[in-house]
């Protein structure tokens, strides 16, 4: 079996050395020091470099303002996942659901041919400018998010810390579901270090921050 | 023929490949520009971190402590990626990781897979081994997928294809996916790589990938990317294998805290790549449904056995090493015969190969240290490059006729010398007698004999001078 061969080389090569004292990796800064508005500034920055489009919404006119963001793009015909809620969903757009794993499950196929798909977030993170997507009822499975060439997400302002470490921290509890870190739209440099947004995941992101 | 290869067991000695390379004017202007424009954008990010200096000590930390402890955080991996749906395997070296997949891939029938770029794949050759058993694999990274249509080697490890231009790339996705009207412009052979892996996200149904980071407490499995192909792979197929250099693991879910801070600024100059994607085991409902993961040893239990150099095996592959040494951006990745190529390359590829192949390596460098100041882990690259030269001078002890030999006489004499004063003047004087054919009109020496010949291939070589301080000391003295 190579599973005790490896492991025995590894213990043997471990075997001949005595642990070394490490440092402590608590030096780096893991609190953020922003106020909530420059938090919210510093995350539409971030995100506006990364070439996506962010939004401000109260949560009144949250469902207007979706609805808005869809008919000026055009995207008509939306996909969800079913754990959204029905308040978000204007009459004015057409909007089918997605099943979380029980009951009826869209095709791939079908997936790709809306025009874009609304999601909710579990986090997001102002320095880094990443919204972070858990597998769950109103994030949908991961294909949703990947398929449709526009994502539409809704972040609400309780939801945003500023460090990495404070991302971490809200994550601890659910880490093992499938998690996706999305900072901006697809994106390559492969061709003469030349950042060109939208190559095979969605090639436009827009962002609604729901903030009082 | 070429001297290139990827192979270090049949790769010519460093300074010969990077001769040839050399010649390539288009090729050093081409990795001149990447390597420039990497540097320029990791230094912005970098700087505005006022902590950036613990990040890269904590990055050192937690990758030193899974390597101190990696039978137990391996184990912990198995356990919990186990325990959540997915299998992991174990293989000693390159050969069994090959047979595994292929077995893995047999098992459902699988004729294509769809690839994310990966390093390990790379090292243990698989797309050539499943090829020949009759599995087509398509990379999807943009830049592998210029490789592979192009049958070219990787030349970076974040950027593999950063040797080719747009006219290039234009020239062979033209051909290739039969686009006589395709334009130079980037978006445009962007738009090309879409449409022409579009079909095959949606229609393939095994997936290849390696891993950034395995978590051991989660068991979980880590992919930084950009393009959202790897997400597709991750996703879409059915059947998931993940290949994975045992040293990939880390010991908590919170370590990717610091080290997602520290690998997009190194590798991309980016606060954050565009994507990255954590999974553990089987979600119902949610991606592949037959997980697996490789977790690969070749060589890499045998580095961690010494001390000194089992720093290398902190590496998390961002190449900033590569982009900062002054020897990888006149040569680019070719001239190392390896996978692997810079200085990481540099101290890997002879490790990986028992210290018989890639001897050139350690010496493909000017210890400059610029590759220890970039690295996000500390890894001291010059202390390990020097170490490695004192082992490859023991390796070859005793071995006839080796240059080595003729060096460590050399040596040997050098040090008799030097431990006499008699004898340093002594020597000193002969020199000057002997130095005067050889030097020219300028005073200085353009070309010695036999091994002595390296040094005044690349540099000249001052005439010693009429008089040393000691013999002018002495007249004056008397005077």
């Amino acid at each position: 079996m190579s599973r005790e061969v490896v492991l025995h080389r590894v213990r043997s090569a471990l075997a001949g050395s005595k642990a070394e004292d490490l440092p402590a990796t608590s030096a780096y800064r893991r609190t953020g020091i922003l106020t909530a508005e420059q938090k919210l500034h510093m995350l539409e920055d971030r995100l506006g470099e990364y070439g996506a489009r962010v939004f401000r919404a109260s949560e009144q006119d949250l469902r207007e303002r979706i609805a808005l963001a869809l008919i000026e793009g055009k995207k008509l015909r939306m996909v969800h996942p079913s754990g959204l809620p029905e308040a978000w969903l204007d009459g004015r757009i057409s909007w089918t659901a997605d099943s979380n794993g029980g009951g009826e499950e869209l095709s791939l196929a079908r997936i790709e041919s809306f025009d874009g798909v609304l999601t909710a977030a579990t986090v997001a993170v102002a320095e880094s400018g990443s919204i972070v997507l858990q597998h769950g009822a109103a994030e949908g499975r991961r294909a949703l998010t990947l398929l449709p060439d526009y994502h539409l997400c809704v972040l609400f302002e309780h939801q945003l810390v500023e460090t990495l470490a404070e991302c971490f921290e809200r994550l601890k509890g659910s880490a093992t579901r499938p998690t996706t870190f999305i900072s901006g739209p697809s994106a390559t440099a492969d061709i003469e270090m030349t950042r060109i947004k939208g190559v095979h995941g969605p090639r436009f992101l827009d962002v609604i921050l729901v903030a009082p | 023929m070429s001297l290139i290869t990827i192979d270090p067991r049949k790769a010519a000695p460093f300074p010969e490949a990077a001769a040839e390379i050399l010649r390539d004017t288009q090729l050093r202007k081409n990795v001149a520009h990447a390597t420039d424009v990497i540097q320029y954008k990791r230094a912005a990010v970098v700087a505005e971190k006022d902590d950036w200096q613990a990040l890269r000590d904590a990055g050192a930390t937690i990758r030193k402590e899974a390597l101190q402890h990696l039978d137990s955080y391996l184990e912990q991996f198995e356990q919990q990626f186990t325990r959540a749906g997915g299998h992991v395997h174990w293989a000693a070296d390159a050969e069994e990781a090959q047979r595994i997949v292929l077995g893995l891939l047999r098992e459902v029938q699988a004729t294509e897979i769809i690839k994310i770029k990966s390093m390990t794949t790379a090292e243990i050759d698989l797309n050539r081994n499943l090829a020949e058993n009759g599995i087509r694999a398509y990379e999807t990274d943009l830049a592998e997928l210029i490789l592979q249509l192009g049958a070219e080697l990787p030349s970076h490890l974040i950027a593999p294809a950063l040797h080719k231009n747009r006219q290039q790339v234009r020239e062979l996705f033209a051909r290739e996916m039969h686009l006589p009207n395709l334009t130079d412009d980037p978006p445009a052979l962007a738009e090309a790589a879409r449409l022409y892996l579009r079909e095959k996200f949606l229609k393939v149904k095994s997936g290849v990938c390696g891993a950034n980071f395995l978590v051991a407490d989660t068991g979980s499995v880590c992919i930084v990317e950009s393009e959202g192909n790897g997400r597709m792979c991750l996703t879409l197929p059915d059947t998931l294998i993940a290949i994975a250099g045992i040293e990939k693991v880390i010991p908590r879910f919170s370590n990717l805290e610091v080290l997602l801070q520290t690998l997009p600024r190194s590798a991309t100059g980016e606060r954050m790549n565009p994507y990255s994607s954590l999974w553990t085991g089987v979600t119902p409902g949610d991606g592949p449904r037959n997980l697996h993961v490789v977790l690969l040893d070749n060589g890499r239990s045998e580095i961690l056995a010494d001390t000194t150099s089992r720093q290398t095996l902190q590496c998390i592959r961002c190449g900033a090493c590569q982009n900062a040494c002054p020897v990888y951006r006149q040569t680019g990745g070719h001239a190392y015969g390896a996978v692997y190529g810079g200085p990481i390359g540099a101290i890997l590829t002879p490790q990986l190969f028992h210290m018989e192949h890639a001897q050139s390596l350690p010496y493909a460098s000017s210890l400059c240290g610029a590759c220890y100041e970039v690295c996000p882990v500390k890894i001291n690259i010059p202390e390990v490059l020097v170490y490695l030269r004192s082992k490859v001078v023991d390796q070859n002890r005793g071995k006839l006729a080796s240059v080595f030999n003729q060096e460590r006489v050399a040596m040997k004499m050098m040090a008799r010398i030097l431990l006499s004063r008699e004898r340093f003047e002594t020597a000193q004087r002969i020199a000057r007698v002997l130095e005067k054919p050889l030097v020219g009109k300028d005073g200085w020496i353009h070309w010695l004999p036999g091994l002595a010949g390296r040094w005044t291939a690349a540099r000249d070589l001052e005439a010693l001078p009429t008089q040393t301080f000691r013999e002018w000391w002495k007249e004056r003295g008397n005077a």
